[in-house]
């Protein structure tokens, strides 16, 4: 009972930084360096649950919350990619944008009652003819014992980060499109030349990644907390951003450095909570010393890890140059 | 990277308050916020305190405010800036604004400033607190009623007095009610991190505790509570919107009186420096309405509220010891102000290590 509820609540914690760490990952390896990942999020995150509690489905607010994300990434793209400004100084522009803009927008809605977004079982309960079946097999599924309920009774979303990890990994390594995107990233004035919309790729990418942190955010309104304060990502988008370098920018590294960082995050909570004794600021620091440790000794191999790094990550590219 | 950026959005609040030129007659106030004024716990309690100036001074007075404003140098400017802008009076709401209260202070020695939560003075300097912790002497003893398993949750965010105070009062009252009460103590290192606070509600729950509190600022661990079906308090904002079933109470912060009292002074003339550390009998804080609780619970916190109002019971009376078993307060002796506002040890009973 214990260790499946510890092991829900780690799933919780590590969900939005896998999100926004995958779509970060396709970003970087198409050449673009997006540091706006927390003013997309937090974008995700207000828009996520302002149109849940508009509408009162917070189904509509997770798609609320992906466009949000992705058309906010838009406007990096457009200045990045197509007017080719610095794509440091314009991420962190993104990122100051996104908070200020989550406030105003977001003000209307401070102290509002959150709609929680239901379980995968539950939701599907809800669909005609084939749902209730689904979901009496998924109710049923969750009873068993340790890993049950965390393996058949949690929310959509978290389905939906695994499911883009090994999505996202099989498309990067497996695909021709996969391909053709890491080419874009590794040099982008080689594939300019074989013919390849390197500008279009790159568009595609970033938006890729806006709706994944805007999906993020709406985890975090819709699941993790469901309610809207104001900075409520609370740096998690710095934290992904992290996690994409040092997995090395391997969808499976990133999955294990998202989970890692939950597990520790929670595992010192409990630590303090039974009372260990070990201060609690060193306890806090643990979860960045482990994640960075394991991360670091798993890509140790430096020519594979400079294989795997995009050449052209964060310079801009201009066709006609 | 969080300061910078810290920084860059306070230089951008700061330009929008740049205020008109001001008519003469009407007397200024002005509030400097650390956080947002709709954060749903400490700033706003403070920005509802302002409006109520507004609302019951109405023409005399004029206010101003600049939030989200970083502990450190842009504090002073924002500060400076205020004084500059014509305010006679400008109160800084954060116990990390006290140098640079003091810095801009001295530089205007015609204009009146208050610190919340600090310690020094000067002619033209005032500080002003709350006893927070007789709230949550009384939570205790609610928290020590309530409880089946005889052990409460306490969510922590730094150790600085303000809230070992808290957790010692906490421990007082629950000891008070049943010797035998444990508190488990987690530090989530963060003011406000809804996330954050969120984890170690569960974790509380998952450990055991069957009632919880909080020293942190977002509604997040009362909704795990409703949703886990345990009770909880609220932090400085009534937070029964999060948990209507689930609070039991809440610590109100009520600025306004005392607002509306230092700003009349201001107008009359009669201001003068001073070190004010008011509790529930001045009403500058109080209780939100005790729910979700038994009529004996009820009426054993309305009665312990009015005895701490009347002065009859102070919630650090001895005999208390140490976490450690040494003695601090003999029977009988009350522990001083200055003590109090260092407070660095925890009370006997407490089932925790104080990080340093």
């Amino acid at each position: 009972m214990l260790f499946e509820s510890v092991l829900i609540t780690i799933a919780t914690a590590a969900t939005p930084l896998l999100l926004a760490a995958i779509g970060e990952l396709v970003v970087e390896r198409s050449g673009v360096l997006n540091l706006g990942v927390e003013g997309m999020m937090v974008m995700g995150a207000v828009c996520g649950f302002g149109a849940a509690a508009l509408t009162g489905s917070p189904w509509l607010g997770v798609l609320a919350a992906v466009a949000a994300g992705s058309l906010f990434s838009l406007l990096f793209g457009f200045l990045t990619l197509s007017i080719a400004t610095n794509q440091v100084a314009t991420g962190l522009s993104l990122t100051l944008l996104g908070l200020g803009l989550s406030s105003m927008i977001g003000e209307a809605f401070v102290g509002s009652a959150g709609t929680k977004l239901p379980t995968l079982a539950a939701g599907l309960g809800a669909v005609p003819v084939v749902g209730p079946p689904l979901q009496n097999l998924l109710t049923n599924l969750a009873e068993l014992p340790l890993i049950g309920r965390f393996l058949f009774g949690q929310d959509p979303i978290f389905y939906i980060s695994i499911l883009l990890v090994v999505g996202v990994a099989w498309f990067l390594f497996r695909t021709r499109a996969g391909l053709t995107l890491r080419s874009v990233g590794d040099n982008h004035a080689s594939a300019h030349a074989l013919g390849i919309n390197v500008l279009g790729i790159r568009y595609l990418a970033v938006m890729f990644g806006g709706a994944c942190a805007g999906l993020a955010g709406g985890h975090l309104s819709l699941v993790y907390t469901p309610q809207w304060v104001e900075n409520m990502t609370a740096g998690r988008g710095w934290i992904a951003l992290a996690l994409v370098v040092f997995a090395s920018w391997r969808p499976l590294r990133v999955l294990a450095g998202a989970y890692l960082f939950g597990a520790v995050t929670i595992g010192q909570l409990h630590a303090q909570a039974m009372g260990f004794g070990i201060p609690s600021q060193l306890l806090s620091a643990m979860p960045y010393l482990a994640t960075i440790l394991v991360l670091v000794l798993i890509s140790r191999n430096r020519r594979l890890t400079l294989m795997n790094t995009p050449a052209s990550l964060g310079q801009p590219f201009v066709p006609d140059r | 990277m969080k300061k910078l950026l810290l920084g860059v959005s306070s230089a951008m609040l700061m330009a929008s308050v740049a205020a008109p030129a001001l008519a003469q007659d009407k007397t200024k106030a002005c509030f400097v916020y650390i956080g947002s004024k709709t954060d749903g716990g400490w700033t706003q309690a403070h920005d509802i305190g302002r409006q109520q100036v507004d609302a019951e001074l109405g023409d005399q007075v004029e206010t101003a405010f600049v939030e989200n404003v970083p502990e450190g140098p842009d504090a002073e400017r924002a500060i400076e800036r205020l004084a500059r802008s014509g305010c006679d009076i400008v109160f800084a709401t954060s116990f990390g604004f006290m140098d640079q209260t003091v810095a801009v202070a001295q530089k205007f020695p015609d204009v009146k400033f208050e610190h919340a939560t600090g310690y020094k003075t000067a002619d033209n300097l005032a500080v002003y607190n709350a006893r927070f912790y007789e709230g949550r002497y009384i939570q205790g003893q609610i928290a020590a009623k309530m409880s089946e398993k005889g052990v409460a949750g306490y969510i922590a965010s730094f150790p600085i007095p303000e809230v070992v105070m808290g957790i010692n009062a906490f421990v007082l009252g629950a000891q008070s009610v049943n010797p035998d009460f444990k508190v488990k103590v987690v530090w989530a290192n963060t003011w406000f991190d809804a996330g954050k606070e969120a984890d170690a509600a569960k974790v509380l729950i998952d450990q055991g505790v069957d009632v919880m509190t909080q020293h942190t600022d977002s509604t997040a661990p009362m909704q795990v509570a409703a949703e886990r079906g345990i009770k909880a308090f609220g932090q400085a904002s009534d937070m029964i919107k999060a948990g209507p079933e689930t609070q039991l109470t809440a610590i109100l912060d009520t600025w306004g009186p005392y607002y509306v009292k230092r700003i009349k002074a201001v107008m009359d003339g009669t201001w003068t420096s001073g070190n004010i550390w008011d509790g529930l009998a001045e009403g500058i804080l109080s209780m939100a309405p005790y729910t979700n609780m038994p009529d004996d619970v009820k009426a054993m916190a309305e009665e312990t509220e009015a005895k701490i109002k009347s002065g009859e019971l102070k919630p650090f009376t001895g005999p208390i010891n140490k976490q450690d078993g040494t003695q601090w307060l003999a029977a009988g002796e009350n522990a001083d102000d200055k003590t109090l506002a260092g407070l660095n040890f925890y009370v006997e009973g407490v089932d925790d290590q104080l990080p340093k």
